[in-house]
């Protein structure tokens, strides 16, 4: 292994239903035609170096998707994002690249919250607006969720750093197709969760206005990533590749 | 993304574009079923947005087919049949095609209560607005999965019953072969290879459309049927004997042929298809770029359907080969390819083949294989190329039966010393697990025949053990019921009771265990006898078995392919209410051997086999007589050659493959 890359990437629009492994397998082919000098394991099976870093559930768009690429041969980072950006499928989108200096960090480690924008069709604003203040209210909220050795409860409250109503939604171009109908109404929750474990996903946090506020969606949220990364005191999420790509940690990125 | 006018998606469901005004666009049901992904289980397959789907637009061409493979997407996506003519429609200006699969339970029942069409995954659009829909049969047991995908297209199930505004329902696959027991429910049906036969009717729809369709549904039918290769089920009558045996099947209007032949594609160089593979986002079963190196076989085993209908055997070259795995694997992207055919160690030039490619791919982590070959050391010779690169595919060999005997029967010409030889020759070669297919339940077949199955695998863990000088290898028996099929010579045969398949299998497992030391390294899979009666009963079915396939649709028969979803009790139920009032049951179409005056469901459609020379290939499989391979002995006289006017198509060209110029 020669260099590493690492790249932020958007799911969006329809490609948000793939899971996190239906993308990897799409991303090693996607590697291929573009003809990116990626790095082999060792062994009988050898797998192209490649780490993930904290995927968006299966159903959920993002904004900002982190992954690592180890490279047996050098390519330029702007020429490798563009590469596979063109053979990828429209809505898996490579957004920038940057070289990883070397002692660099864990990019994992720098992901400490993401801001989440959660839309809800057929609610409005003021029976959100009740719910979100009586979350933020609360000491703790318990919730509960499925997991595969059964139910269990864990705190939505505590992991939520900001939680409010927003007034407009970041959609349009950067985001695909608009998910609203013409007259009907859709309130949009904006929050910032810290990366725990477990991890509290946005889900739980809604499940979380329900046993506050009793607040029940009519139908399923569209729920979008925003930015992941460091988190400052005042609840702001910065660009984890900054320190990598110029050696200085940048302004916020959400 | 999708060329697709959004019109107000508040319309419902059944107020489809006009068909009659053809500048209107056909809406997208996306915006109501978008809703209803993130409640099922993985949504992505639904979603389409594959590399190399193709979307026209709508109004800019005459014909649209809607091409379908009745099963789930994980399944239906690699089929070769459906992406080869996906293509080879979509290349046409004037034609477009999309595709469509079988929608899980779960969606199903969404769909209904919100309205929502069946769909295609490249634009969502409604399959109802198709002209066409083309549902390609690999097995009998999609046939409830085709009645769901009409149902919630709104196409009515009856052919009957449809009018103008209904797609042409048109059944092609290895099943349209006998595809009596759906006749009611389609239109059509095509035997043999598609890419000339889709390309024929799309001109007739067409050139009929131009005119005003004139003379409505039943007139394009008729010129469909005119070809003498389009098989229209209602332009046939069956008359039935007082005993409930067929007494005829004849044409119910002038200008039908007799008999529909098959159609073969000759001259495979030609249709080096597909060129731009369908990559999935979901995970499906295969994920490869596949290649056929050469259609149909003679090698005459006499249980398989596939040989006998797909003759004469007809080989793309090396040099063809390799361009469609070097373009292939450049536009998918896929690290492994696969050399399809019935038997693909028999391509004349497949020793040059496997070389040339495994020099092309070697360090590139490409990895290449071959499907389950014959029982021949020369294969694991081949294998050995192909895995240079490092990665070694599975070993698979089928010698079928487990005695000398039985292989007789069935024309599978292997002696066991060349079967143990063969399998040593991979475990000293690196191999440390082979999987080895047999089948239970084939004609003649007794307890013993079973047995000798266990012996054999008892012998390849000792022999392989020896040569190795270690005790880790391995070998998988898998085993499966025979289901007698049409366009063989089995097709007259009794198949074996479910409870002495069983009662077989049982004994087969006690006997490989009963050597611990041994029984311990042999793997053993098996299929229970109860679907395959079933199998059994769609394979050699006529068209009184429609009304079974339709009562066990409405009673929730669902996937009848798949161990979770299939119900034995529902098809015995559904046969014993239908059948009595024809004077037959299931038994009749399944354990009954047929004598040779019997009129078979599937005598009006020719695969070109002579009939004379299938019986008498079935009275040498009870006399225990071996046929060979007419590629490299003198005909035979099966008759498909004469009767088609086609011929063996192989090498050797002479050529190599030569190394890939870097770009």
């Amino acid at each position: 292994m020669v260099a590493r890359v690492r790249l932020r990437y958007a799911k969006r629009g329809r490609m948000r239903f793939t899971s996190h492994r239906d993308f990897a397998r799409a991303f090693e082919r996607a590697l291929r035609r573009a003809g990116v000098p990626v790095a082999y394991s060792q062994g009988f099976t050898p797998h192209p170096r490649i780490s993930y870093a904290s995927a968006a559930p299966t159903g959920v768009a993002s904004e900002a998707e982190y992954l690592e690429l180890g490279l047996q041969a050098p390519m330029p980072p702007a020429e490798l994002a563009r590469a596979l950006d063109e053979v990828l499928s429209p809505g898996l989108d490579v957004q920038e690249a940057v070289a990883v200096p070397p002692g660099a960090g864990s990019l994992a480690d720098r992901l400490e919250a993401s801001r989440w924008q959660i839309e809800l069709p057929g609610l409005e604003r003021e029976p959100l607006a009740r719910a979100v203040a009586a979350f933020e209210a609360a000491d703790q909220v318990p919730v509960e969720r499925l997991t595969k050795q059964g139910w269990r409860t864990l705190d939505a409250r505590a992991a939520v750093v900001t939680i409010r109503v927003s007034t407009e939604p970041v959609t349009g171009a950067t985001l695909g197709e608009p998910s609203g109908v013409a007259g009907v109404p859709c309130a949009i929750l904006d929050c910032v969760v810290r990366q725990v474990t477990p991890a509290v996903r946005p889900d739980d946090v809604l499940s979380g206005l329900r046993v506050v506020a009793g607040l029940e969606p009519p139908v399923p949220p569209r729920v979008t990533r925003l930015a992941q990364g460091p988190l400052t005191t005042r609840g702001e999420i910065l660009d984890p590749l900054a320190v990598d790509r110029d050696g200085t940690p940048a302004e916020s990125v959400g | 993304m999708a060329l697709v006018r959004l019109i107000t998606w508040t319309r419902t469901w059944t107020g489809l574009a006009n068909r009659e005004d053809v500048s209107m666009s056909v809406e997208t049901v996306w915006p109501r079923l978008e809703p209803l992904l993130p409640r099922v289980s993985k949504p992505i397959q639904y979603v389409g947005g594959e590399l190399g789907a193709q979307v026209k637009d709508w109004d800019s061409v005459a014909v649209r087919w809607a091409l379908m493979y009745p099963d789930a997407y994980e399944v239906g996506l690699p089929n070769q049949g459906v992406q080869i003519l996906y293509e080879v429609l979509n290349e046409q200006p004037d034609t477009l095609a999309e595709r469509t699969y079988a929608v899980w339970p779960d969606l199903e029942a969404l769909m209904r209560e919100h309205g929502v069409p069946q769909f295609t995954v490249d634009s969502h659009r409604p399959v109802g607005a198709f002209d066409l829909l083309g549902v390609s049969f690999a097995t009998e047991l999609g046939y409830t999965n085709l009645l769901t995908a009409l149902d919630l297209a709104g196409i009515p199930l009856a052919s009957r019953d449809r009018d103008d505004t209904h797609p042409l329902v048109i059944a092609g696959g290895h099943a349209a072969f006998n595809p009596e027991p759906i006749a009611d429910f389609l239109d059509a049906a095509v035997l043999g290879d598609g890419e000339e036969a889709v390309l024929e009717i799309t001109g007739i729809v067409k050139a009929w459309k131009a005119a005003g369709r004139p003379g409505g549904r039943e007139e394009l039918l008729l010129r469909l049927a005119r070809t003498e290769s389009v098989y229209v089920p209602r332009f046939y009558d069956v008359d039935y004997l007082p005993d409930g045996r067929i007494q005829r099947v004849v044409p119910n209007r002038p200008g039908v042929p007799f008999r529909v032949r098959k159609r073969t594609t000759m001259d495979l160089d030609q249709w080096p298809y597909p060129k731009q593979p369908l990559v999935p986002l979901a995970e499906t079963v295969h994920e490869r770029y596949a290649v056929e190196i050469f259609r149909g076989c003679t090698r005459g085993c006499r249980f398989c359907q596939a040989g006998m209908i797909t003759r004469p055997v007809r080989e793309r070259s090396i040099t063809t080969v390799g361009k469609m795995v070097e373009e292939g694997l450049a536009n998918s992207g896929f690290s492994e390819v696969g050399l399809l055919s019935l038997s693909s160690a028999d391509h004349s030039e497949i020793k040059d083949m496997c070389s040339g490619l495994a020099d092309r791919y070697e360090g590139s982590n490409v990895s290449l294989s071959l499907p389950s070959t014959r029982v021949d050391a020369f294969n694991v010779e081949l294998a050995q190329e192909l895995s240079r690169g490092g990665r070694r595919t599975g070993l698979t060999f089928a010698p079928e039966g487990g005695s000398e005997r039985i292989r007789r029967v069935i024309n599978k010409m292997v002696t066991e010393e060349d079967l143990i030889r063969t399998v040593v020759t991979a475990y000293t070669s690196g191999w440390r697990q082979v999987k080895l297919y047999f089948m239970c339940g084939l004609p003649t077949e007794t307890d013993e025949d079973v047995l000798q199955i266990a012996r054999l695998a008892h012998e390849v863990i000792r022999a392989g053990r020896e040569a190795t000088g270690t005790k880790d290898v391995r070998c998988t028996v898998s085993i499966g019921a025979f289901v007698p099929k049409p366009h063989t010579p089995f097709q007259w045969a009794a198949q074996c009771p479910p409870e002495v398949v069983d009662h077989r299998l049982h004994l087969l497992k006690q006997a490989i265990n009963a050597d611990r030391s041994l029984g311990r390294s042999i793997g053993y899979r098996y299929h229970d006898g109860e679907p395959s009666l079933i199998e059994g009963l769609l394979s050699r079915g006529d068209r009184r078995v429609g009304a079974v396939i339709r009562r066990v649709w409405e009673s929730g028969g669902r996937f009848d392919g798949w161990r979770e979803h299939f119900s034995y009790q529902r098809w015995v139920d559904a046969a014993a209410a239908v059948l009595p009032e024809y004077g037959v049951d299931l038994a009749w179409y399944t354990t009954r051997e047929r004598d040779v005056t019997e009129v078979l469901p599937w005598d009006h459609l020719d695969s070109g086999l002579d009939s004379e020379w299938l019986w008498q290939d079935w009275q040498d499989a009870l006399a225990e007589v071996e046929q060979d391979d007419c590629r490299w002995t003198p005909c035979f006289d099966c008759g498909v050659c004469p009767s088609m006017d086609t011929e063996i198509q192989i090498g050797p060209t002479g050529r190599k493959l030569l190394p890939l110029t870097p770009v």
